[in-house]
């Protein structure tokens, strides 16, 4: 059967050109991958490459026709054993399909913004806590960490300066004693490479746990992180999973300056793929990193320099685990209701006892998890106490506090009788300056007046 | 760049040499029917492209078939291969399902990633085939993290990792290649190079010797003719014995050509129609290797047509069930965010 050569798209754009030149005559035989015609589009002349082979029966455009819309048969080709007869018989049709028959945007109206909320089995936390035993933040992110390498062969924790040097901040301290360096490994600076490794490995299905020093170093990393690791398993149909860890340090220090002191949550939080936690308390952190390790994602785990030093009452089971996408309510209140993760949750449970001592009620909930983030609890909280306050170190524009107020504008409008309102690091990068870094920083006054503020008793 | 001549001279001369020893009659024959399979798909899914049935960015390999067949012909099945966006020709050379391939690029619910990853990304755990990615340069830091897991594991298995000369620029290869060499990583780095990053040709973006790069970091490697499958072959089977025997890794740079545009709507204005057709006239890798069978006097012209005939028909099924797989549901919109 005789072969129509169609007018081709040469860009996802393109929906006409002017056929320019005929580069072979009726008559003339072609090869696949010949060069039959030149063509003109709104951007450039390319050239149209036959894809069978044949002779050319009978061109049906002539050359110097503008305006020939994609898909329209501009020749027709005479396979083997055919003659023209063939070709006069084969009338330019309409083609029945534009060339792009999909709508430009399939409609969705009927279906959700995001993606359905994975359903989060929570756990009796109590429980564990009859049996604890007090250590640092640093020494609870350890033990997560050793815990699960015990359990599993295929963890491995990977990062600059976790081996030999026990860890930049210690916090990997003692882990090459136990498990050597082929499971605990120092890597060179360079993020970029080394996170791209983990992502690899991880394809292969180890389970890495990658240490960057500070999550601003990350940054040279980022694109394996989003790229790399929260993409692969939507763009292989779901066949190739990326189970990861990325922790480290995150927001600000104490005088660092501007490049070490950046809060990267709503960073992370924005990227669907990815799992993000920030841990606050020891129990915080060892029962969330235990669950990151566990997750068949990518999670980035946003820990904080400061809190690494300070001691809490840490569960010793372990199978102590805090499931991912579970915020907790540290402390029960009815007038005003206040979120806060990582260092800002101590922040914020000190304004709360001030609060209280001026009569006002804070409910302080730790959201532990930045994505998914369990708007469920923070809404119960709302709805309970009609007002939001968000706290975070980060900035404001397109941060937290802007997801957490839209967020509760959409589920619980009503219930709001005050607008959300949002205590966040100064909108400047991080000054050096003892007294700048504190005027930059929320501090206990600014939650105590945003609280007054939203239940009006300022 | 200026006219070529060869496209890697010396390695050329060896091969001619070695042509007998490297493979079988039989495995030459196998060698033309792959390359041919991968240059009749992405004519096909050129065609399909001009259709308007494949969208967006579609990078085709034609010219470069004898790389890819060539390397993979020495590995082994449990070994990882990894790439970047031009990546049609090494999944069907994974012996990944055409079928699968083209569905893919239509975006239907039938392509290896159910319609959802397109052209430069598609997945294998079966095949041991990581990828089609998108970032030029990316393939290499993933590369060592696949070959990492070969070593964690002990498994004796290696990684093929590659990428063109236009991605040997990126700052990330190097940080790969410091740590590969550290670490003695059972991994090919293989530069396919075409000669132009883009449109932007390698006089222009390349400063030095990519192989003088990876001496820096004490990685040997070798350079060969990717027109000829059989150089490929030759230089391919030395760099596996040295990688598989745990000396490390090694650099492969492959001289190739691509015949089309980068992706399909490149006008090719960068380079000459001459050297274009001098390439398909003159160094063409699959009239290669179909003279070299023919000269060996085992096989005449004639036995070639149903060979033809029938790689035809395995890429116009596959063309034809990427036409007619139907597109993903859509709740596949809201499906493998996460495990």
């Amino acid at each position: 059967m005789s072969i129509q050569i169609l007018m081709p798209a040469l860009s996802p754009t393109m929906t006409e050109g002017k056929l320019s030149k005929w580069v072979k005559k009726e008559g003339d035989a072609v090869k696949a991958g010949q060069v039959i015609a030149e063509i003109e589009t709104d951007k450039a002349t390319m050239e149209v490459e036959a894809v069978d082979e044949g002779v050319i029966g009978k061109i049906l455009v002539p050359e110097g026709t503008e305006g020939v819309a994609v898909n329209t048969p501009i020749a027709v080709l005479l396979e083997e054993g055919e003659d023209a007869a063939d070709a006069a018989s084969a009338e330019p049709v309409e083609v029945a399909s534009s060339p792009c028959s999909m709508p430009a945007c399939p409609p969705q109206a009927a279906a959700p913004s995001h993606a359905p909320v994975q359903t989060v089995v929570d756990i009796d936390e109590e429980k564990f806590f009859k049996n604890v035993q007090t250590m640092t933040v640093r020494e609870a992110l350890r033990d997560a960490m050793a815990e699960e390498m015990r359990r599993d062969g295929d963890v491995f924790v990977m990062g600059e300066e976790v081996a030999e040097y026990q860890g930049a901040y210690k916090v990997t301290q003692g882990l090459l004693q136990e498990f050597g360096d082929k499971r605990i490994i120092d890597t060179p600076i360079t993020e970029y490479g080394f996170a791209g490794l983990g992502v690899g490995a991880a394809f292969a299905g180890l389970k890495p746990i990658v240490e960057f020093m500070t999550f601003n170093f990350a940054m040279q990393a980022i694109d394996h992180i989003v790229n790399s690791a929260a993409k692969t398993l939507y763009m292989a149909g779901g066949q190739l999973g990326c189970p990861i860890v990325f922790r480290g340090p995150n927001g600000p220090a104490s005088r660092v300056g501007a490049q070490h002191s950046q809060c990267y949550a709503s960073w992370y939080g924005h990227v669907p793929g990815l799992k993000v936690i920030a841990p606050w308390s020891g129990a915080d952190a060892k029962g969330l990193l235990k669950s990151a390790i566990r997750d068949p994602n990518p999670v980035v785990c946003l820990e904080n320099e400061i809190m690494y030093g300070q001691s809490f009452e840490v569960p010793t089971d372990p199978e102590f685990v805090i499931p991912l996408g579970k915020a907790k309510i540290e402390r029960a209140g009815t007038d005003v209701t206040i979120t806060a993760f990582s260092r800002m949750v101590g922040v914020a449970l000190a304004a709360a006892e001030r609060l209280a001592e001026e009569g006002i009620s804070a409910e302080v909930i730790n959201l532990r998890t930045i994505r998914p983030l369990d708007v469920e609890t923070i809404a119960n909280s709302v709805r309970k106490t009609n007002r939001l306050v968000s706290v975070e170190e980060g900035w404001y524009f397109a941060g937290m506090g802007a997801e957490l107020a839209a967020q509760m504008m959409e589920v619980c409008f009503d219930d709001l009788d005050a607008p959300v309102t949002r205590v966040y690091g100064a909108d400047v990068p991080m000054p050096y300056a003892a007294n700048l870094e504190k005027l930059a920083l929320p501090q206990e006054e600014d939650i105590i007046t945003a609280a007054k503020k939203v239940a009006y008793a300022a | 760049m200026a006219k070529p001549t060869s496209p890697a001279g010396k390695a050329k001369l060896q091969t001619v040499t070695a042509a007998s020893n490297v493979a079988t009659p039989e495995q030459m024959l196998q060698f033309y029917k792959d390359m041919l399979l991968i240059r009749r798909f992405e004519e096909k899914a050129g065609q399909l492209y001009g259709m308007g049935l494949i969208g967006g960015f579609c990078h085709l390999y034609i010219g470069q078939e004898a790389v890819v067949t060539g390397v993979q012909s020495v590995l082994q099945p449990k070994d990882s291969v990894i790439t970047a966006y031009r990546d049609h020709g090494h999944m069907l050379a994974c012996g990944m399902d055409p079928k699968g391939v083209m569905a893919e690029l239509t975006g239907r619910s039938g392509g290896y990633s159910k319609g959802k990853g397109g052209s430069m990304h598609m997945f294998s755990r079966e095949k041991n085939f990581y990828g089609g990615h998108g970032i030029v340069g990316a393939t290499a830091p993933l590369g060592i993290g696949l070959a990492f897991a070969h070593k964690y594991r002990g498994d004796g298995g290696i990684t093929t990792a590659y990428y063109g000369d236009g991605a040997a620029n990126q700052g990330q290869i190097y940080e790969s290649y410091n740590m590969a060499s550290l670490w003695k990583l059972p991994i090919i780095f293989i530069i396919e190079n075409n000669k132009y990053g883009m449109g932007t040709s390698q006089k222009r973006h390349a400063a030095g010797d990519f192989l003088k790069r990876a001496e820096g970091f004490d990685i040997p490697g070798e350079k060969t003719d990717g027109m000829d499958v059989l150089a490929v072959r030759s230089a391919a089977l030395k760099v596996v014995e040295h990688v598989r025997g745990g000396e490390g890794p090694m650099v492969l740079e492959v001289s190739t050509y691509r015949y089309r545009g980068h992706s399909m709507s490149d006008p090719g204005k960068y380079r000459s129609k001459e050297e274009v057709e001098d390439m398909r006239e003159h160094h063409d890798p699959i009239e290669h290797i179909r003279k070299t069978i023919l000269d060996g006097g085992k096989m005449t012209e004639d036995a070639f047509k149903p060979i033809d005939k029938e790689i035809k028909a395995i890429v116009n099924e596959a063309a034809e069930f990427a036409q007619t797989s139907p597109e993903p549901d859509p709740s596949e919109l809201w499906t493998d965010v996460l495990l």
